[in-house]
């Protein structure tokens, strides 16, 4: 007997496929590149180099005027978590298809929130904070925790839905009332759950709380803008060791808390 | 006392799990349920506290018609029946303390439960049937470092710490080896005798339900087919209620 994977119709409908998509690149190619100026490009490893050459070595005395700065940005980054914890965690409840308490109404506004949060980059979320409450610290903790509730608000009411239903059913056997339900058989299950989300985003904020300074929300990203404009690059290379350096930390300190959690 | 009348059952998708099923429970009785997958075993029971609503039909538990309560009078009345799962259905991340103390929840305020402050008679009480069990060197430990026998120990214990009227049992034995199996069933019917407490077990293993049980029902497409003595179970009746097999086989294996 004659054994084939696919029928003589899908190998014609794959192979088409596949000759569009690389047609649609050659073309796509085309057309980013109609624009590039090669003379740039061919230029690029000499003005990398001379870049390069401007920034080494980084500034190390520069490190005292960045003591604060970096104490700023991991304040922004704790307090926005905090911030954005304590709203995201009423907000998962109402979302999840399993505890909330209106199907129509609340749910559907708790995911609009939710997936708001989520759309608007923590940067976008600065600008606009900046030009309302003025620049500071006070911008980029509360633009840090409205782009952190959406994060932390999907991923817990994912968990709350993904709960094990008869341990739940077990519960309201006893004959508990709804409070007491969500507390023995929900929370226990999505507890490891929800601390490990909060330190992940903890640890993605003090990323994004280094940059947000570049449009006036305090931090590190403040200097950095500082010494970009007047182009003193050793600085601008001893900011991104910080950083580095500050991210390598907290990603160190996030892996070790959720593996103690698990 | 149970009784159980007419009650129907039809699920949302118009499949009808229950049709017209009668009986009474008396104290005391152990009620062997038993029928092929499928049958509405796992319904019945759950329409009798009502985690699933049953469609007509009542269910009265000493003169009170649990199908007509309110919220509130449902959970006083779930309170004193108590359950016993098939996977156990343990929080799996609480001790086997908490798990136990859980079967509380129905008397104690919110307040108490959030801050675990159960009042001193109702530890007393999960002690000694965690000793009864024979855990009590495990009250700590949280309930997923415990065995699948163990499991289902705190399951029971949970159930009598409600100080139940009913136990309602949803196939005890079916993740547990043959020897676990058999000393679940004599615990929980050493248990039902002592203190005159009626059950209804969902099993699907016909020899432990003849060897443990005081009466058997036998359901096959949501109805009634057989409701007698355990001694009566013929291998008629069991073609009626499974369909035809050699179930001179299964006497001879079990003897």
């Amino acid at each position: 007997m004659n054994w084939q994977h696919r029928t003589p119709r899908a190998r014609l409908a794959l192979w088409g496929f596949w000759f569009a998509t690389v047609a649609l690149f050659v073309w796509c190619w085309g057309l980013m590149t109609e624009r590039t100026m090669w003379v740039f490009v061919q230029d690029a490893p000499r003005a990398a180099a001379d870049i390069g050459s401007r920034a080494w070595p980084p500034r190390w005395s520069y490190m005292e005027q960045l003591w604060q700065p970096l104490w700023d940005t991991l304040n922004i980054a704790t307090l926005g978590t905090l911030l954005g914890v304590v709203m995201a965690v009423p907000l998962a409840f109402l979302a999840a298809s399993n505890t909330t308490p209106s199907r129509l109404v609340l749910r559907p506004a708790a995911l609009l929130l939710i997936v708001a949060s989520r759309s608007i980059n923590s940067l976008i979320w600065a600008l606009l904070l900046v030009s309302i409450l003025g620049p500071g610290l006070l911008a980029g903790i509360i633009a840090i925790a409205f782009r952190s509730v959406g994060f932390v608000g999907k991923l817990l009411y994912e968990a709350i839905e993904e709960t094990d239903v008869r341990q739940i059913e077990a519960v309201t056997a006893t004959g508990a009332g709804p409070a007491q339900v969500l507390h023995y058989a929900i929370v226990p299950q999505v507890l490891p759950t929800f601390l490990g989300i909060s330190v992940f985003r903890w640890d993605i904020n003090i990323r994004e709380s280094a940059i947000l300074g570049l449009v006036g929300a305090g931090g590190l990203g403040m200097q950095l803008q500082a010494s970009l404009n007047v182009l003193a690059w050793p600085q601008v290379l001893m900011i991104c060791i910080v950083i580095l350096g500050t991210v390598i930390a907290s990603e160190w300190v996030s892996g070790k808390v959720r593996r103690a959690l698990i | 006392m149970l009784s159980v009348e007419n009650l129907t059952k039809t699920y949302r998708t118009g499949d009808k799990a229950l049709s017209d099923v009668s009986f009474t429970v008396p104290a005391g009785q152990v009620v062997g349920l038993i029928g092929p997958s499928g049958a509405g075993k796992s319904t019945l029971i759950r329409c009798v506290n009502r985690l699933v609503e049953p469609s007509s039909g009542s269910v009265r538990l000493n003169d009170v018609d649990v199908t007509r309560l309110g919220a509130r009078d449902l959970r006083r009345a779930r309170r004193r029946i108590g359950m016993i799962f098939q996977e156990y259905a343990l929080v799996e991340r609480l001790t086997v303390m908490e798990n136990v103390l859980s079967g509380r929840l129905g008397y104690v305020p919110f307040w108490r439960s959030f801050t675990r402050r159960f009042p001193p008679q109702d530890i007393q009480r999960a002690f000694a049937l965690l000793d009864r069990v024979g855990l009590s060197a495990h009250a700590d430990k949280r309930a997923d470092a415990l065995s699948g026998g163990q499991r289902q120990r705190v399951g029971i214990a949970r159930a009598l710490e409600q100080e139940p009227e009913l136990l309602l049992i949803d196939e005890p034995t079916a993740s547990l080896d043959p020897r676990t199996s058999r000393q679940i069933m004599r615990l929980i019917t050493e248990i039902c005798r002592e203190s005159g407490l009626p059950a209804i077990i969902n099993i699907h293993d016909v020899v432990l339900a003849q060897q443990f049980t005081d009466r058997i029902i036998g359901l096959q497409s949501g109805r009634v087919v057989f409701d007698g003595a355990p001694s009566a179970l013929t291998d008629d009746v069991l073609t009626r209620i499974y369909g035809a097999e050699d179930w001179k086989a299964m006497h001879k294996a079990a003897a």
